[in-house]
């Protein structure tokens, strides 16, 4: 087996540890009747973070044997960075955990972590080749830093949303309510977005067009979904494929439109069906859950996280990647817009800090502030990467 | 401006919430409060009490920490929009006509409406710079609005505080001690909290324990490390403070470097290599087939002697030989040299025979060198070939001319006159790339293409950003202060002890409740205080009926 092979294992032993931490966690947290519960609970805890550290470990493995079989650090690709990020998410919970002894954070940090590898996997994962202007240590030192910020970050969101778990009524119709619901449910999206991946590619589904891209030049792709938008001006190569619905400008890429299109389709129907099945909002399944938790202390490992991470973030997000911009372009500020993603992200964070002066911005409204905040770092992740053109950019 | 005299016999600055010496409450709301505001620690701000003159109204303005956030986050509004479509300077047309074709050609009407309306410029448009500004003023004036007050209420606290002062903070307690000798309590007190590292000071029957005052100084230091960094990012204003031009430089020759008086560049070699790999997935995703390695142009740098005419590239001393790679620009004082683009394969020489066509006898090569050009190529006495016309970038006739669209080699084009023996008149040829036109019908001989000789162009830039040294002082002073403001927190407890040997204590942190409570449990251990209670936790979380009372810290 060669070190790739061992990489990509332990990759996947990690994310069934994972798996098998969020399920122990949950067993934590629940066992509250009055039967020697709290000792159970210390126990199921315990046990869940110790699965969770053999998961890190082999993470780490991961990360370490991908590192010295590219010889250089496995952040230079959409599946490498999303599968650092996870990694430093639950680096940053196990962190917390540490500071704070609560046990609950990883009922949420685990799967959003989970959710992040998963999606990381839908990514092409063969090593590809630097260009020139990735190849410097920077690229260690900005990327990993600027990703552990994101992740201290991260866990104010695991924060807030425990928080907001638990102190809405899931049972009285209210705005924060729904947009909770909104929250879980896109998680769940990106659930459909996994099984649509994983379905279609399970078929082995291809279809080739040709089209006329934005500088009129004819070029050719490949769908591994059922084209439900076609291509500016496109023609279907393939035999016996689905043709395309709708015809897209050239502006927009209509494959990665089917794409979400399907994630869509996918995650409603799981969506519907959990909902038909346990006939609650899923809201109102994990409120139960999270019944112990302090609320005040959840406000405060919130702000905390947010304390350690932002200076992280600053350094990594922006302090580096200025320095680094500086000596491969000759300038350290392009306005390039992960760069001004990044620059976002640190003005909410501080937005986030000052707000916490004023009164009333602590515990719920500063829970859903942390979960904006998270919200733009997945949106600088996805939708920078994949569909704004930049330096950064991963798509063509 | 009147003085706000407490009962403790102080005398206050108007806008004083909290007496500076003895903490009792002077607001109406701080006395209606349950737990008191600590913001500031209570001492009068300016903005708070000065509100007549246009100065003092500007000031109140730009001092409120609610109109700074409402300043970042237009900011940051501002800053989203500019991605909606690529900036200006990240696509390839230069005129603005030609922009407003492209902004409209590639995303339509929306496309057009932001090129309009400047959106596709943002980050150079006065309103956007306006807005910077204004953050930037609001971060100075707040700083010192707020900053200075609290530097001296910090630095004047007096230990014994009142009780409707103590009582009114988050973290209290009240009561006999739980074991022991009540004389000794305090000793107990001030013993354990200098363990755990706090100053104490005692006042009679008082005590007052501090610990990390410094890091409320952190947000003052980051702002201060800001307006540093935003002031040095306008020094490129100043002239010659800031270079940027780039150039283009052909293998084998010599430039001056524009900006850079007095010195000059060679192009060695320029080297483009590749990877060999096989393509990824995400390269085929991509329709990428190879992938570059290694962008490199090995250069001499060559600086002038003191007494040379300048711009004349005579009497040149060697500066430095270097690989100009992407990530190793070469540096020299101060200026630096990047990497930037590259044109592979430009023609130099284009190589030919003066040909018979029917017997295909040569009668000599002519080689034109397209960067110097000559007049006429001397084969023999009876034989040579005039060059007429010469179109680097031939694009086509304009009433019977031949025009050249660029002045660069891509497509060249001569006009020759060919002298032979046979024809001592001569005769004319116009020669392109696969293209021959003979104006005066039938030639005997022609200018057959026999090979081109090419190379490469680097394209460099050459930076000087004298700023820099400003630019790493405010970031650094920024991030020691983020860092001070973060990781640190300002703990302090007060704790007096009454005429019957109870005990009063207070605790107040700025940041990190959690912490404090620790320091809280070790202290009330160790002296026996009676339990503390967090006034603040049965304040949240009331939405929520069948709550069980607290919680549990540990899940």
């Amino acid at each position: 087996m060669s070190l790739i092979d061992i990489s990509g294992n332990l990759l996947f032993a990690a994310f069934i540890a994972y798996l098998v931490g969020t399920l122990l966690f949950g067993g934590a947290i629940k066992s509250s009747k009055p039967d020697g519960a709290v000792t159970r609970a210390d126990k199921w805890g315990k046990l869940a973070l110790i699965v969770t550290i053999i998961g890190f470990l082999a993470h780490i493995g991961y990360f370490i044997t991908r590192w010295i079989y590219k010889g250089h650090a496995p952040v230079s690709n959409m599946f490498e960075f999303t599968t650092a990020f996870g990694m430093f998410i639950i680096a940053a919970f196990i962190l917390i955990y540490y500071m704070y002894r609560l046990t609950a954070l990883g009922l949420v940090a685990l799967p959003v972590a989970i959710l992040i590898i998963g999606y990381a996997a839908m990514f092409p994962n063969d090593v590809d080749p630097l260009v020139p202007s990735l190849q410097s240590y920077w690229l260690t030192i900005h990327v990993i830093t600027a990703a552990m910020g994101q992740s201290i970050l991260a866990i104010s969101a695991v924060a807030g949303l425990l928080y907001l778990l638990k102190s809405i009524n899931p049972k009285k119709k209210s705005k924060s309510r729904f947009w909770m619901e909104a929250v879980l449910y896109f998680g769940v999206l990106v659930v459909g977005f996994i099984l649509a991946t994983l379905i279609f590619k399970g078929f082995g589904y291809e279809a080739d067009f040709t089209f006329i891209d934005t500088k009129d030049a004819e070029a050719k792709i490949t769908y591994n979904m059922p084209a439900v938008f076609g291509m500016n001006d496109y023609t279907l190569l393939t035999d016996d494929v689905m043709e395309p619905l709708v015809e897209m400008p050239a502006v927009i890429n209509a494959k990665k439109l089917t794409t979400v299109f399907w994630a869509f389709i996918f995650g409603t129907v799981i969506y519907l069906l959990v909902r038909l099945v346990a006939r609650r909002r899923i809201l109102d399944m994990l409120h139960p859950l999270v019944q112990k938790v302090n609320l005040n202390l959840l406000d405060e490992v919130g702000y905390r996280s947010v304390l350690i991470g932002f200076p992280v973030f600053t350094l990594g997000a922006l302090v580096f990647a200025m320095i680094w911009a500086q000596e491969a372009w000759g300038r350290y500020w392009g306005w390039d817009p992960k760069e001004v993603w990044a620059l976002i992200t640190w003005l909410f964070y501080a937005a986030y800090l000052h707000l916490r002066l004023s009164k009333g911005w602590e515990g719920k409204k500063s829970a859903w502030l942390a979960v904006i905040g998270f919200a733009i770092i997945l949106f600088n992740l996805i939708v920078v990467n994949l569909v704004i053109a930049g330096l950064h950019s991963y798509a063509a | 401006m009147d003085k706000i005299i407490c009962v403790c016999g102080h005398e206050n600055p108007a806008g004083t919430k909290l007496c500076g010496k003895c903490g009792r409450p002077l607001t109406e709301e701080a006395k209606q409060s349950k737990i008191v505001d600590m913001k500031y620690d209570g001492a009068a701000i300016r903005s708070k009490t000065r509100n007549k003159s246009i100065v003092d109204k500007i000031w109140n303005f730009f001092s409120s920490v609610k109109v700074g956030i409402a300043l970042i986050i237009i900011n940051l509004i501002a800053a989203s929009i500019g991605t909606i479509f690529p900036q200006e300077f990240y696509i390839s047309v230069s005129t603005e006509e030609e922009k407003a074709i492209y902004y409209e050609k590639t995303y339509g009407s929306l496309g057009k409406l932001y090129y309009e309306l400047g959106l596709s410029d943002i980050y150079s448009s006065w309103w956007f710079q306006v807005l910077v500004g204004m953050l930037a003023i609001s971060i100075i004036v707040a700083s010192i609005d707020r900053g200075i007050p609290l530097h001296r209420s910090l630095k004047n606290q007096r230990v014994k505080r009142h009780e409707s002062f103590m009582k009114r903070q988050r973290v209290i307690s009240e009561g006999p001690i739980t074991e022991g000798d009540s004389a000794k309590t305090l000793s107990l007190v001030e013993e354990k909290l200098k363990k755990l590292k706090y100053k104490v000071r005692r006042e009679g029957n008082a005590l007052l324990a501090e610990r990390g005052r410094f890091a409320r100084y952190g947000p003052y230091i980051n702002h201060v490390g800001l307006i540093i960094f935003l002031t040095a990012v306008m020094l490129r204003l100043v002239p010659g403070f800031y270079v940027d031009e780039s150039m283009w430089v052909r293998e084998g020759e010599m430039r001056a470097v524009p900006g850079m008086e007095g010195y000059f560049i060679e192009n060695e070699e320029f080297i483009l290599e590749l990877h060999d790999n096989e393509a990824t997935e995400n390269q085929e995703l991509q329709g990428v087939n190879v992938v570059a390695k290694n962008y490199q142009t090995n250069v001499k740098l060559y600086k002038q002697a003191e007494d040379a005419i300048p711009g004349k590239a005579d009497n040149l001393e060697l500066v430095k030989e270097y690989s100009i790679k992407v990530n190793h620009p070469l540096q020299h004082e101060g200026y630096s040299f990047y990497q930037m683009d590259f044109r592979l394969n430009e023609i130099k020489t284009m190589n030919f025979e003066l040909t018979n066509k029917a017997t295909g006898e040569s009668l000599g090569a002519v080689s034109v060198d397209l960067t110097n050009p000559q007049d006429e190529y001397v084969i023999d006495d009876q034989t040579k070939v005039e060059l007429l016309g010469y179109y680097p970038d031939f694009s086509g006739f304009e009433n019977g001319e031949p025009q050249t669209a660029t002045p660069t080699p891509n497509n060249p084009a001569f006009i020759f006159k060919m002298t032979t023996p046979e024809n001592p008149e001569g005769e004319v040829s116009f020669v392109a790339i696969q293209q021959t036109i003979e104006p005066n019908g039938d030639n005997e001989y022609k200018m057959a293409f026999n090979s081109v000789e090419t190379r490469n162009m680097s394209g460099l830039t050459v930076h000087k950003d004298s700023s820099i040294p400003w630019l790493a002082l405010g970031g650094a002073i920024f991030m020691i202060g983020v860092a001070i403001g973060s990781y640190w927190n300002h703990r302090r407890l007060w704790v007096e002890q009454l005429e019957d040997g109870t005990i009063r204590l207070a605790a107040h942190t700025n940041k990190n409740w959690f912490g404090m409570k620790k320091d809280l449990d070790a202290v009330t251990e160790y002296a026996h205080l009676p339990k503390y209670i967090d006034q603040s936790d049965d304040e949240k979380d009331d939405e929520d009926e069948e709550k069980e009372k607290e919680g549990d810290s540990t899940l």
